[in-house]
């Protein structure tokens, strides 16, 4: 299958969306890695080099919103959702202003930069954030549609991406309705509720429990919040189980956000595939994800478990 | 708006430090002290410095006033309904339930009020937003900002003073309330900011420190600051708790309200300023 990076398709975006004169560009010193260096190329009038210091560019993104601008500020997730969190929660989330976070290099596949630039935690913090719409897609096309639609959303927006190059499993031209989750395959024995390129896995997953006579479905949750609480009854209703998979933890993460969403409505049996309440560690990033238990043998193994506790309700 | 003369926008601060005394004795808690020694700023700014209008507080025009010190919201609410912003009747909802006066300002809630501030050190990263907006869209707004003079202890504003003179926004000229108290006393003691008007010059701002308190001056240097080539700082020597006696330098006036006497003696302190 092909593959490509997020962030690539990311800068594309931004780089088509240079048309708008509304936008502007903010960046921590990270532009090559970021891509909105592509950005820069095309309007640099309206890219502003911020030097390494988060904090301030999110004050200086909301006095920009301020004034009409939409407004896309980008970093590693690491430090775009943990070093300003109060400054986004002062300055952008508080008077719904109209700036757009963009993160990349989330999770453990960041590999041998190590436990400081792995974000296992952003979207735990950044959903619980009042005003704030939390983005995580699938793969590179969509990472493209999704700038598309933060861009013509009006408020504040968080989106993560991975550094690595993941395969694309939306078509090109794959819309990008924000709030809305998409199947991407049908079942009837369990809900594979993936976000990132664990949707990817989620996919593989379901292959394998196919060839074993179970039958699962595949949702892919693009947008964490508001998240789809209609579209994930629709389907635990038919299938009466769930595993939510994410390069994330846990706690707080897309499993926390199913979980809420299911004991708030259709109390059914979860199992959550995440990152344990851990910090990762340097190494290649097919050996983190297998050693931090992000596999789609784990995703497989959560499936059967889940299942078997469906009738000891 | 039309400009009040320079005795009249003295008077005017007076007036705004009895909004300030009434609404915190009411509200039962806020932050007099500092509002009281930023009082002839707010006075110079909405009646002489800002280009603004009160009936169209939204005017693309206009001049923009972030007030990063958010805590003393109480002087600054004062201005705005004395320029006209708002009802002076609403003053006295400060910090009650359902009030547009929240404690702190919060942007869309009230006419007048730029950015919602209150967590200190963020309102300069605010402006230079605002800054470079203006620049961009090649108007000749000017941006304005408030610091507290504790307030630079936090880092972020250094970062926006190193964008600020990086871009060259001499569009903005920032404020430092220079008052030397903060909640655990004397600036110096707590974590030392001097010397202050050095480091805010490394920084490549034209600075220049003058009597907070002295309405001509602050016009001047306002003034004098539209047409420099750098961003601006103009640090003002001011008494936290300027007018009332038993207020003045006393830091225990920066977070708390009078009590019912305490109120009387200092509305009739300030009453015989006028």
């Amino acid at each position: 299958m092909k593959k490509a990076a997020q962030r690539m398709y990311f800068g594309k975006a931004l780089a088509a969306l240079a048309s708008r004169s509304d936008i502007v560009v903010l960046d921590a010193d990270l532009g090559g890695s970021t891509r909105t260096s592509d950005f820069e190329k095309v309007a640099k009038e309206r890219f502003i080099q911020i030097g390494i210091a988060e904090q301030n560019m999110i004050g200086v993104a909301a006095g920009l919103a301020a004034s009409g601008k939409t407004v896309f500020a980008s970093t590693f997730a690491v430090f775009a959702s943990g070093r300003c969190w109060e400054q986004i929660r002062q300055a952008v989330a508080y008077p719904k202003l109209n700036v757009k976070i963009v993160a990349t290099h989330c999770g453990i596949s960041v590999g041998g930069d190590g436990a400081s630039h792995q974000a296992l935690e952003d979207i735990a913090i950044m959903r619980a954030l009042p005003n704030m719409t939390v983005i995580s897609p699938a793969d590179a096309n969509e990472a493209y549609a999704a700038t598309m639609a933060i861009a013509d959303h009006k408020g504040p927006c968080y989106m993560r991406m991975g550094r690595a190059d993941f395969p694309l499993i939306t078509p090109e031209d794959t819309k990008f309705e924000i709030g809305k989750a998409t199947v991407l395959k049908e079942g009837n024995d369990v809900t594979l509720i993936g976000t990132g390129q664990m949707v990817t896995l989620c996919l593989e997953a379901a292959e394998t429990l196919s060839e074993k006579g179970i039958s699962a479905e595949v949702i892919n949750i693009s947008t964490i919040k508001p998240i789809d609480t209609d579209g994930i009854i629709r389907s635990v209703l038919r299938t009466g189980c769930a595993v939510t998979a994410e390069e994330h933890s846990i706690i707080g993460g897309l499993g926390s956000a199913v979980s809420e969403c299911l004991s708030d409505n259709i109390p059914i049996p979860l199992e959550r595939v995440g990152t344990k309440d851990t910090f990762g560690e340097s190494g290649d990033p097919n050996e983190l994800m297998k050693k931090y238990g992000l596999t789609t043998e784990n995703i497989i193994k959560a499936s059967e478990r889940v299942i078997s506790r469906k009738g000891n309700r | 708006m039309n400009a009040l003369d320079v005795d009249d926008i003295g008077r005017m601060a007076d007036r705004i430090r009895i909004h300030v005394i009434e609404m915190t004795s009411e509200a039962g808690s806020g932050h007099p002290g500092g509002s009281l020694s930023s009082a002839e700023l707010f006075a110079a700014l909405y009646f002489h410095v800002l280009k603004h209008d009160p009936k169209d507080p939204e005017w693309s025009g206009r001049d923009r006033f972030v007030l990063s010190k958010g805590h003393v919201a109480p002087g600054l609410y004062a201005a705005l309904a004395e320029a006209g912003y708002f009802p002076k009747e609403e003053l006295l909802t400060l910090r009650k339930l359902g009030s547009r006066l929240q404690g702190h300002p919060v942007k869309g809630k009230l006419p007048g009020i730029e950015m919602s501030t209150g967590s200190l050190g963020q309102g300069l990263s605010m402006s230079c937003g605002l800054a470079l907006a203006a620049k961009m869209d090649k108007k000749d707004a000017r941006i304005y900002c408030l610091l507290g003079d504790g307030e630079l202890q936090s880092g972020q504003n250094w970062e926006a003073m190193m964008l600020a003179s990086h871009y060259e926004l001499n569009n903005l000229t920032i404020f430092v309330d220079r008052n030397h108290l903060q909640i655990m006393g004397n600036t110096e003691n707590t974590l030392s900011i001097d010397p202050l008007a050095a480091k805010l010059k490394a920084f490549g701002f034209d600075t220049v420190t003058i009597d907070g308190h002295n309405v001509k001056k602050i016009i001047k240097a306002c003034k004098k600051a539209s047409s420099s080539r750098h961003p601006t700082a103009i640090i003002l020597n001011t008494i936290k708790g300027k007018g009332v006696s038993f207020m003045e330098n006393n830091a225990e006036f920066h977070g708390r309200s009078c009590k019912p006497d305490e109120k009387e003696k200092a509305l009739s302190e300030l009453r015989s300023r006028l």
